[in-house]
């Protein structure tokens, strides 16, 4: 067999994407959580990028670039506020960061 | 044999890579006595001299130096990312190399047809500088991983100075190809050809010599030269990033710094000074210029070997002068000309800007960490944005 | 081959995402996150988006976690204490994660069906020329509304960012 099947590429895309759910759910680092969201990006990106394929069209590889812009402005400035979170409570645990829930 | 005959792609790629290697390894070694030298000769001392002629065998000394010191991991670090990081500098150093062609001839070898490039691509100033952009994980996991508060503060300045420099830097890269047209580092060049004038640093309708600037400006920063070497600024840090490492981890680093040179070199050569094209066209006797200059470097060669201070000398300089002499002969055989030409061009520019590179480290101070960030950000920043929109205006005028 | 790169590197990319999730120390996660970022690019050039890979390479690996690792050691956070989840994500989250597995899988396996393979070359029109083409005429509003997006960070970065001044 030469030829991988499509439906291989979605299925990694779907494991990464759990996998970057179970990060967002188990993690306690304000950044590690982030970081799950980025992986989680990353796997819709190769499910994009897989339809382009299957679909012989370029617009797939557009929405998977526009995604990745997203994601650098998300990151930009969601860095900021973990910097900023970080000034004012010096913990980067989530749980910590409650002065709202009571 | 059969190997040879079944995949002679293969077998090819690998020829070129071992020759590459090569060539690669010993020119950073020598690219270190050179910069010795220069920087010797500017603050009047004499350098490297006494291990060979004009200290030539100082790079084999201090390579042997470096594979017999105590290879030191100590106790504290992150022990995987401490080894990793020299290994990823050097080895993403050298993958750049892979993309830069250095001739336009196709020469066979066994038989079979082959570029003067290890690996070519339509998009390869796209990987080149994605590529690149990997290798300042090197000097951030060095940073970190030597638990240590020099090498984490070196690796902290390093990632916010190579992500502000890499903005005008990429700036200055589109400009030109606004007037070649092309992502591939071959066409670029092809677009260059016929003289001075057509080289995109001097050609209309908008000369890129600002581009070139602010490319080498932001080039300096990205491999982390004087002006811009905060991050292992020695008065400050002690070494920077790489304070933690000895033996030839250490080696390592400074062969990625020196290869990174290379590549940022090469790269100008390609983009901006027409790459491997004569500067002027070889019916105007350009291609007698390389017999010259070796030619002389022979004679000078020759003349200093009658009358020396050291004895030996007097043995090495006829034998530098008559070798000097032979290379002026051969490029005047035609059957060679036609690849050694483009190739002798192309060093000579990558040498230049290299000597630049040396120059500009022996009469420049550091800048202050506040000065660097303020500059890129203020007013490189602005410049490379404002001269793509000139350029962008211009090319879309005038074709 | 295709099948043995695209083997290689699907296990690769598995691998350094289990890795971001179950290591403790944050530079640990992002550098396996760059791994994966890594793999994807090259599972990006099998399929044909030759553009895409690069960006990906530049803009995420090169850019992105370079800011996350930057910021990550200028907090200097250490490893991250491994108690104290709350009694629901003790108990449900795995349940619910391979719930959510299966369900892709499901998704992907019966109801999208596809006979479409992918071999190297069977998409071409995912270079630089083409992406520029489709960005600049039929996505010329995102592009812009991107561009505006963009913007909008760089303030709200600099406004968060930027010391108190009291």
């Amino acid at each position: 067999m030469a030829e991988i099947p499509i439906a291989w590429f979605l299925t990694l895309s779907a494991v990464l994407f759990v996998l970057g759910v179970a990060g967002f759910l188990f993690r306690r680092n304000i950044i590690t959580v982030f970081m799950s969201i980025e992986l989680m990006l990353n796997a819709v990106n190769l499910s994009f990028v897989a339809f382009s394929y299957q679909l012989k069209q370029v617009d797939g590889n557009l929405f998977a670039f526009f995604v990745m812009v997203v994601a650098a402005a998300e990151a930009a400035v969601g860095l900021a506020i973990i910097l900023t979170v970080f000034k004012n409570r010096s913990t980067l645990n989530i749980d910590e960061v409650e002065t709202m829930k009571n | 044999m059969e190997f040879v005959t079944q995949h002679p792609v293969l077998v090819v790629s690998l020829i070129k890579i071992a020759i590459a290697l090569f060539v690669v390894m010993t020119a950073l070694a020598y690219l270190t006595w050179f910069e010795r030298k220069v920087v010797a000769r500017i603050q009047s001392r004499w350098g490297p001299y006494w291990v060979g002629p004009h200290g030539l065998l100082q790079p084999l000394a201090d390579g042997v130096k470096f594979l017999f010191k105590e290879d030191i991991v100590p106790p504290m670090v992150d022990k995987v990312a401490y080894v990793l990081a020299p290994f990823l500098a050097l080895a993403i150093a050298l993958t750049t190399l892979a993309l830069i062609p250095i001739g336009p001839a196709t020469i066979n070898v066994l038989g079979q047809p082959t570029q003067l490039v290890i690996s070519h691509s339509n998009i390869a100033l796209i990987l080149l500088f994605a590529i690149s952009s990997i290798g300042i994980y090197a000097v951030v996991l060095a940073g970190w991983s030597s638990n240590s508060k020099y090498p984490l503060m070196g690796g902290l300045r390093s990632s916010a100075q190579m992500i502000s420099y890499e903005l005008p830097l990429s700036l200055a890269i589109a400009a030109p190809l606004l007037l070649s047209n092309t992502l591939s580092l071959h066409d670029l060049v092809v677009t260059q050809e016929g003289g001075i004038w057509h080289w995109n640093v001097l050609r209309g309708p908008f000369p890129q010599i600002f581009s070139f600037v602010i490319f080498l400006i932001a080039a300096f920063a990205e491999t982390n030269r004087v002006p811009f070497d905060l991050p292992e600024a020695e008065n400050e840090l002690v070494a920077g990033f790489h304070v933690e490492y000895s033996s030839m981890k250490f080696a390592s680093f400074f062969m990625a710094e020196y290869c990174n040179m290379i590549t940022v070199s090469s790269m100008a050569t390609l983009l901006f000074l027409g790459g491997w094209t004569a500067p002027w066209p070889a019916a105007y006797g350009s291609r007698f210029v390389p017999v010259l200059i070796f030619a002389l470097a022979g004679v000078v060669a020759l003349y200093h070997g009658i009358e020396t201070l050291r004895r030996r000398d007097r043995l090495t300089f006829p034998v530098f002068g008559v070798v000097f002499l032979a290379i002026a002969g051969v490029f005047l055989l035609p059957m060679v000309q036609e690849w050694l030409l483009p190739l002798f061009w192309f060093c000579a520019k990558t040498g230049a800007l290299l000597f630049a590179f040396m120059w500009i480290r022996g009469t420049l101070p550091r800048f202050r960490y506040d000065q660097l960030m303020g500059f890129t950000w203020k007013f490189l920043f602005p410049v490379a944005m404002l001269n793509l929109l000139v350029t962008g205006l211009l090319v879309a005028w005038f074709s | 081959m295709d099948v043995i790169l695209f083997l290689v590197f699907a296990i690769i990319a598995v691998v350094c995402a289990i890795n971001v999730v179950v290591q403790a120390h944050p530079i640990s996660s992002a550098v396996s996150l760059v791994g994966v970022m890594g793999s994807l690019a090259v599972l990006y050039l099998l399929l044909g988006a030759e553009f895409l890979a690069a960006a990906q390479v530049i803009v995420y690996a090169g850019a992105v976690m370079v800011l996350f690792v930057f910021v990550i050691m200028l907090l200097n956070a250490g490893a991250e204490s491994r108690k104290g989840h709350s009694l629901m994500v003790q108990v449900l989250a795995v349940p619910l994660l391979v719930t959510l597995l299966g369900l892709l899988a499901y998704i992907v396996q019966r109801i999208y069906r596809s006979d479409t393979t992918v071999h190297f070359g069977g998409f071409t029109h995912g270079t630089p020329q083409d992406v520029g083409r489709a960005l600049f005429t039929g996505y010329l509003l995102p592009f812009e509304v991107t561009s505006i997006l963009i913007l909008i960070a760089i303030l709200g970065a600099i406004v968060l960012a930027r010391k108190e001044i009291d």
